[in-house]
């Protein structure tokens, strides 16, 4: 019988070790730089992947396994929803039109970050970050179903909905979501990871995700709540991963660091101005609201961040450079936003509506500083024109930002009664911007963002030609149905009277 | 807020979204094709890559490969994440009770140790040819065309994740950690292993996306799979006393013959298309089948000494017989 020497009892962090980064080696019948193309161009210095530490510590068998457990929570609530016309739990059907933007919108921004997840996981030359890469890669799939699955019961009961690939592409405002997230496919390996890995999902997911979720939670959607409740873990992983990857990069080499910088601050900027939409659905489109954009902000903006700036300092990091521009923005940009969603309205697959009195008083409460100063005059007229039968359409076309691709709606930092407009000349031709931020953000790369789709000059070219109608058609906007005014949309009427059916006995 | 509904029979407004009623008929739509159809991004692309300005950042021509409609490659298990984790997540607890049936009666200790050996030898170094697969099919996901071809990429590289990581622990209950050094240094060094690191590496630097996927998943793996845990686990292995290595591989057995009928589904449908596709497909086919033959012959030596030209050449036979059935003449 052979001797049995007891075998070397691995810890936890070698055991992984050796089932994720022993894994790899070094070729020699390719070079590096042969296999691995795209991780040199962007300047970032790298001296040894080794150093990297692993964000979280899971193996395939656990992942398939504990994941299978909230996919199996998951689909046994949102088909318990559907079953049971659980739409009629809702507070009222103006809910939705948060749900629209947000399907439109955001979810395919899940799928890119699955894809962009996908070719890191194979660019980095380092088995430890492509590991952490590709499971978010196979996570963000799972979130752009998860939430398509969970709208589509929405979808056969109301309008807005039913067209959302074809908007995705189309439609004038899901660009502001969708030029971000190929802004970021399009850098390069490192830049993507500070754009969605560190800005976005360390930064400002939180702003998206948390009021989101609790809106839904306030206003009975439960098929929301429960996407938002089974992303979380993957979310906290995502989180981990960001901050690693930053800090790895910092700590590599020194020349990194402005160069990190200058993605923070362009990372930073780019991801407020999406989460423009956010604000607007916080202040105004959740019948009850759970918290202030403001607010929300104090929370995850200034304390969160603040911490986490302050924790970055020791590593040469300072605040983005458009913080304080995005702190004076705070008190007016739903207004600005939900005022000009109002008059375009007519072009929107989700309804706009006019604050209710009673909406107005909250609004008041909680901008004491703005609201009755610069926007409630606004919408008392768009309310008198409404009740004399002419109401308010602006149907001149918005300018869009070059950058952002918002319309320019917003006002200057230090003066809110003035609107920010700015221009850039490039090769003879003439851009425009929303603000300072975006104008940097252009004009640190021109050749990339003179590239940019921009929606509103598509309307005077085939197949549309200037034409509204068949601009709709286009975009798969049905007139009537999808857009306009709440107050006189199908999805109130049939709101209203499902609910009756369900609530009372006739 | 919850409140009290009755229970009522409301008509729905619609079936389905507009772009699964043009490809599917006014109908519900399944999970798999809400999940899969259309949702990448398809017109008014933005910004070229930086990475790779004479491309979109999704671009068909990637790949030599020509489709009318990429959402043809249709993938036969349906596979979306949740039913993809379903299915691995049943997977993982019978692989668990394998390794905890050797584990807990000892059969690793009871292994003869020229069998071991032989196990430990043929076996290891292909965790990392595992992870070679892993990075080519995470390749593929990455800049593939349309989500029913690149979507379940992501959940084969997932896969190759985990065998690897199975080999691994396979490696630790019946050596021990100088076994997985000793396999690296082969895999790296050892001329048995050198023509099969070249191979992985060549499909490492191969930037077609549908070309790498017949090289690493048709090519390689469909001769791989059979050949080591068919042939020499399950039958040369197991009829020397080592059916508790057959245990310990049956993930991957299952997995293959699972996986294999994506794969074949996916090239038939391609090779339908177009006789240019067809020539291509058969082409590379006949190209990496070739190698990857030539690649795994020293290893099967390992095992099967003498027997391995006859194994291997079963082996080529099976594949062709296979490849036919897909519509390629090999
Ligand atoms: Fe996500
Ligand atoms: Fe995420
Ligand atoms: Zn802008």
């Amino acid at each position: 019988m052979d001797m049995k020497v007891a075998k070397k009892k691995l810890g936890l962090k070698e055991k992984y070790r050796t089932m994720t980064r022993d894994l790899g080696w070094e070729p020699s019948y390719h070079s590096k730089d042969e296999l691995f193309p795209y991780v040199g161009y962007e300047g970032i210095k790298i001296h040894d992947w080794d150093k990297w530490e692993d964000p979280f510590r899971l193996t395939m068998d656990a992942y398939w396994k504990y994941q299978a457990e909230k996919e199996r929570k998951f689909y046994a609530i949102i088909d318990a929803h559907a079953q049971n016309n659980g739409h009629l739990n809702l507070t009222d059907a103006r809910y939705l039109s948060a749900l629209k933007i947000f399907l439109q919108a955001i979810s395919p921004g899940e799928y890119a970050a699955h894809r962009g997840f996908a070719r890191v996981g194979r660019e980095f030359p380092g088995v430890g970050p492509q590991v952490a890469c590709q499971m978010q890669a196979i996570d963000e799939i799972r979130h752009a179903q998860t939430q398509v699955h969970a709208m589509s019961n929405y979808n056969r009961y109301y309008n807005g909905f039913h067209a959302f690939a074809d908007q995705r592409d189309r439609i004038w405002y899901t660009s502001v979501a969708r030029s971000f997230f190929d802004d970021s496919m399009s850098a390069g390996p490192f830049e993507f990871m500070i754009a969605i890995g560190f800005s976005f999902e360390y930064v400002l997911t939180n702003l998206l995700f948390v009021p989101f979720m609790s809106g839904a939670a306030y206003n009975g959607d439960m098929a929301t709540v429960t996407f938002g409740f089974s992303a979380q873990s993957d979310e906290a992983r995502h989180m981990t991963l960001g901050l690693e990857v930053i800090k790895f990069i910092l700590e590599q080499d020194p020349d990194n660091l402005p160069i990190v910088q200058n993605w923070i601050d362009k990372w930073f900027w780019r991801g407020f101005r999406v989460l423009g939409l956010v604000s607007t659905m916080m202040d105004y489109m959740l019948p009850k609201r759970v918290m202030s954009w403001r607010e929300a902000w104090e929370i995850y903006g200034v304390e969160n961040g603040g911490a986490l700036f302050k924790d970055l300092a020791r590593y040469g990091i300072t605040p983005p450079k458009g913080w304080d521009d995005a702190g004076k923005a705070i008190d007016h940009m739903s207004h600005q936003f939900m005022l000009g969603l109002y008059q375009w309205s007519f072009g929107t697959a989700f309804h706009a509506w006019i604050p209710s009195d009673d909406d107005m008083r909250w609004l008041s409460a909680k901008y004491p500083d703005t609201f009755d100063t610069y926007y409630r005059p606004r919408w008392e007229h768009i309310k008198k024109m409404a009740a004399a039968g002419t109401p308010f359409k602006n149907y001149g076309l918005a300018k869009l930002c070059q950058t952002c691709q918002l319309p320019c709606v917003f006002t200057e930092p230090d003066d809110p009664t003035l609107t920010c407009h700015r221009e850039t000349d490039y090769k003879e031709h003439k851009y425009h911007f929303c603000s300072d931020g975006c104008q940097h953000v252009f004009e640190n790369e021109p050749e990339k963002y003179i590239q940019a789709w921009l929606p509103m000059p598509q309307l005077f070219q085939d197949p549309v030609n200037g034409d509204l109608g068949e601009w709709m058609k286009w975009v798969s906007l049905l007139d009537g149905k999808d857009n306009g005014d709440y107050a006189d949309s199908e999805d109130k009427k049939n709101f209203e009277v499902w609910r009756g059916l369900a609530t009372t006995n006739q | 807020m919850q409140i009290d509904l009755r229970t009522v029979a409301i008509e729905p407004q619609r079936q389905a979204f507009d772009h699964l009623v043009r490809r599917f008929g006014n109908k519900p739509a399944s999970r798999y094709q809400e999940g899969s159809y259309d949702i990448q991004a398809a017109e008014n692309l933005h910004y070229r890559p930086t990475w790779d300005p004479d491309h979109q950042l999704y671009d068909a021509s990637l790949t030599r490969i020509v489709m009318a409609d990429w959402y043809a490659l249709k993938d036969p298990r349906q596979f979306y994440y949740s039913t993809y984790t379903l299915t691995r997540a049943r997977q993982q607890e019978n692989a668990e009770a394998n390794f905890s049936f050797v584990e807990s009666r000892g059969l690793a200790d009871m292994l003869p140790e020229a069998l071991r050996a032989t196990t430990l030898a043929v076996l290891l170094p292909l965790r990392h040819a595992a992870w070679g697969a892993n990075q080519n099919n995470t390749f593929v996901c990455g800049y593939g065309y349309g989500v029913v071809f690149t979507q379940p990429c992501m959940y084969h590289a997932m896969d190759n994740l985990g065998i690897a990581q199975y080999l691994s622990r396979l490696g630790l209950l019946l050596g021990d950690t100088e076994a997985l050094d000793a396999a690296k240094r082969d895999w790296m060094d050892s001329p048995a292993w050198q023509p099969l690191r070249r191979y992985v590496e060549d499909c490492m630097a191969c930037r077609d996306p549908f070309e790498l996927f017949v090289a690493q998943n048709l090519a390689l793996d469909g001769l791989l799979y059979p050949l080591i845990y068919e042939r020499i686990v399950d039958q040369h292995l197991s009829v020397q006393g080592g059916s508790a290595v057959a245990m310990l591989t049956q993930f991957m057995s299952d997995w293959f013959d699972e996986t294999r009928k994506w794969i074949d589904a996916v090239i038939k449908v391609a090779a339908a298309e177009s006789d240019a596709n067809r020539a291509l497909l058969e082409g590379w086919t006949r190209h990496w089948s070739a190698r990857a033959a030539s690649a795994l012959l020293p290893v099967a030596e390992l095992a099967l000494g003498a027997q391995a030209d006859e194994a291997m050449a079963e082996q080529l036979a099976a594949f062709k017989a296979r490849a036919a059935k897909a519509g390629l003449t090999l």
